[in-house]
């Protein structure tokens, strides 16, 4: 049976995570910053008008965040996590196929019956999410994913369609694709957009019609496919199952600059952990570990630095202190004194499945327990991150990051419940 | 005068610090009376476990938790700092308590309708019903399902 694609896209997500709670903001502008306040990464529509864009740095606003009196909000990952969750399972509810593509944003497939739209359907859709969770939604409907990802890109810029548009057989579509522009098509990056402008190829309806032996020279096989997809030809089913990563990274950037190596350590070890554990979670060992550190780009009075190193375990492992004695190997050779340093991270690559691990003929005979990971990972699970960690990672974390505007947890700690005022 | 206390702590511990409890606790339901020492004959009689978030909680996804500051509700056992359970998924009927937004601002009152107006009315003769006209903001913002009362 022929299928269409449905893609669900919560409006503007962590603006409307923090309105949720506070419903006074409706229709004020809002920013979200990144990780320690550095830059935005959310805006509501009041802001889009104002001209702000995605990625500029909270310091440079200060002055049009006073003028326009907006809201601003550093990032408060427990309750979009929570609220994204719930958005997933309403949906989950409604439909047995989901594909949960991020935090905010989700494909089903519904059948294709000519002649009929899905707009009514999906219009159910929405204001179930909305009622059920707060949160509104945009939804796109196409006979691949590529034309449902145009279609709620139409839904959300057109009030006319009211968050909702079907573009399959649609009678106009070379009109719509020739008013969309390459750029903001799925998969067209930065640099394959400047390859295709390049070749005047300005449009999507430009990038359909474009030539596919050029296509698969110039943009891989990857660019064909979206090419194939804007034609109406699906090429990218629905993944219902998550791929394991191949790779997992954990960094953040410092409240304070770092000077020192022990401070490095500490902060190394720590996220780590967090990547270690992930790695356990997906029933995974890494085979190599990067470690990284950098000063801060933006200061340019300071003096620079960045470095990276990576190192191959002798064999994949997925046991923490293991992990932790390569990573501070590498950081001792790369750190180098006299430095503020504004970010470190690492990154476990090589990863495979932990069951299919060839034991080494040679090697050492590991002594690592995993067991202590296991009971370790319950703990962590069951009292919050962090909560057994190795020494090495520190306790007071004074390198932590600051976010100064972050709302209440709302829905995951008792202690910061929403208040609904009973004296009125 | 402050009573010796009955332990005396090693000078190395400054402190004694509790934990947040995080899990659900099912509690065993026995249906007969229960005897310690032998191995025990009530064990065939444990019918099933009681799970305090089945009674309260129907639909999680759009469930979510509330705290009251204020006592215009005291008349239906809503009391200042007790926690709301609010199913967002449920209908604003008439007679329902509820979650609104008027004017912004999150508040708990009983929703009556009548075929041509709209009131929220406290539950405490101290606080007059609010009429629900145009010139007000309110939005109904959940479907208040049960209030938990901690005794402190």
């Amino acid at each position: 049976m022929k299928k269409v694609f449905a893609l669900i896209d919560c409006n503007n997500f962590y603006c409307s995570c923090e309105r949720l709670f506070r419903p006074e903001l409706e229709g004020q502008p809002i920013v979200v910053l990144s990780n320690n306040d550095g830059c935005v990464i959310a805006r509501s529509n009041e802001v889009k008008a104002l001209g702000i864009k995605m990625g500029d740095p909270y310091f440079k606003l200060k002055d049009i965040i006073a003028k326009h009196r907006i809201q601003v909000f550093s990032s408060n990952y427990a309750l979009y996590g929570d609220l994204s969750h719930r958005v997933m399972t309403i949906l989950q509810q409604q439909e047995p196929e989901v594909e949960v593509y991020s935090i905010d944003e989700a494909f089903i497939s519904l059948p294709y019956t000519p002649g009929k739209l899905h707009t009514d359907y999906a219009r159910y859709l929405k204001r179930k999410v909305k009622q059920c969770v707060g949160i509104p939604v945009a939804i796109g409907i196409g006979p691949t994913k590529t034309l449902a990802k145009v279609a709620n890109r139409l839904a959300k810029k057109i009030p006319d369609h009211g968050g909702v548009f079907d573009i399959t057989d649609h009678g106009q579509i070379d009109h719509l694709l020739a008013n969309y522009d390459v750029e903001d098509v799925w998969g067209i990056g930065c640099q394959s957009a400047n390859k295709l402008r390049g070749r005047g190829i300005l449009t999507a309806r430009d990038l359909r019609d474009a030539d596919d032996v050029w296509l698969r020279k110039k943009l891989t096989v990857t660019g064909l496919r979206t090419a194939m997809e804007l034609r109406g030809i699906s090429c990218l089913p629905l993944e219902m199952v998550q791929a394991d990563k191949k790779s997992i990274i954990s960094s953040k950037s410092f409240g304070r600059p770092v000077t020192t190596l022990s401070d490095m350590k500490e902060a190394v070890a720590t996220y780590l952990s967090t990547a270690a554990e992930k790695l356990r979670n997906q029933g995974s060992v890494a085979g190599s570990i990067q470690v990284f550190v950098t000063t801060n780009p933006f200061n340019p009075n300071q003096p620079q630095y960045a470095k990276s190193m990576t190192a191959t375990l002798p064999r994949p492992s997925a046991h923490t202190p293991t992990l932790l004695k390569a990573a501070v190997r590498s950081l001792e050779q790369i750190y180098r004194a006299g430095f503020q340093y504004k970010k470190a991270g690492v990154m476990l690559t090589d990863i495979s499945p932990h069951h299919l691990q060839q034991e080494s003929l040679f090697g050492p005979n590991t002594t690592e327990s995993m067991e202590l990971m296991a009971a370790v990972d319950q703990i962590n699970k069951k009292w919050g991150r962090h909560t057994v960690q190795l020494g090495t990672a520190g306790f007071e974390k004074s390198w932590q990051m600051v976010q100064s505007h972050k709302s209440p947890a709302y829905t995951t700690s008792w202690s910061e419940l929403p208040i609904a005022n009973g004296a009125v | 005068m402050n009573p010796e206390p009955k332990y005396k702590l090693g000078p190395s511990i400054s402190g004694v610090f509790g934990f947040e409890q995080k899990s659900k606790i099912p509690l065993p339901l026995f249906i007969c009376g229960v005897s310690a020492g032998f191995p025990s004959p009530a064990d065939d009689y444990i019918g099933q476990q009681l799970d305090i978030n089945e009674l309260l909680i129907k639909n999680p996804a759009s469930t979510f938790c509330v705290r009251v500051a204020g006592d215009s509700m005291t008349g239906v056992g809503i009391n200042d700092n007790d926690i709301l359970v609010v199913d967002r998924s449920l209908e604003p009927v008439h007679g329902k308590i509820i979650i609104a937004a008027i004017n912004g601002e999150l508040t708990v009152k009983r929703l009556v309708k009548t075929d041509h107006s709209c009131q929220l009315v406290a539950e405490n003769s101290n606080y007059p019903p609010i009429d629900i006209t145009e010139e007000f903001s309110c939005i109904v913002w959940g479907v208040v399902t049960s209030v938990i009362h901690q005794f402190r």
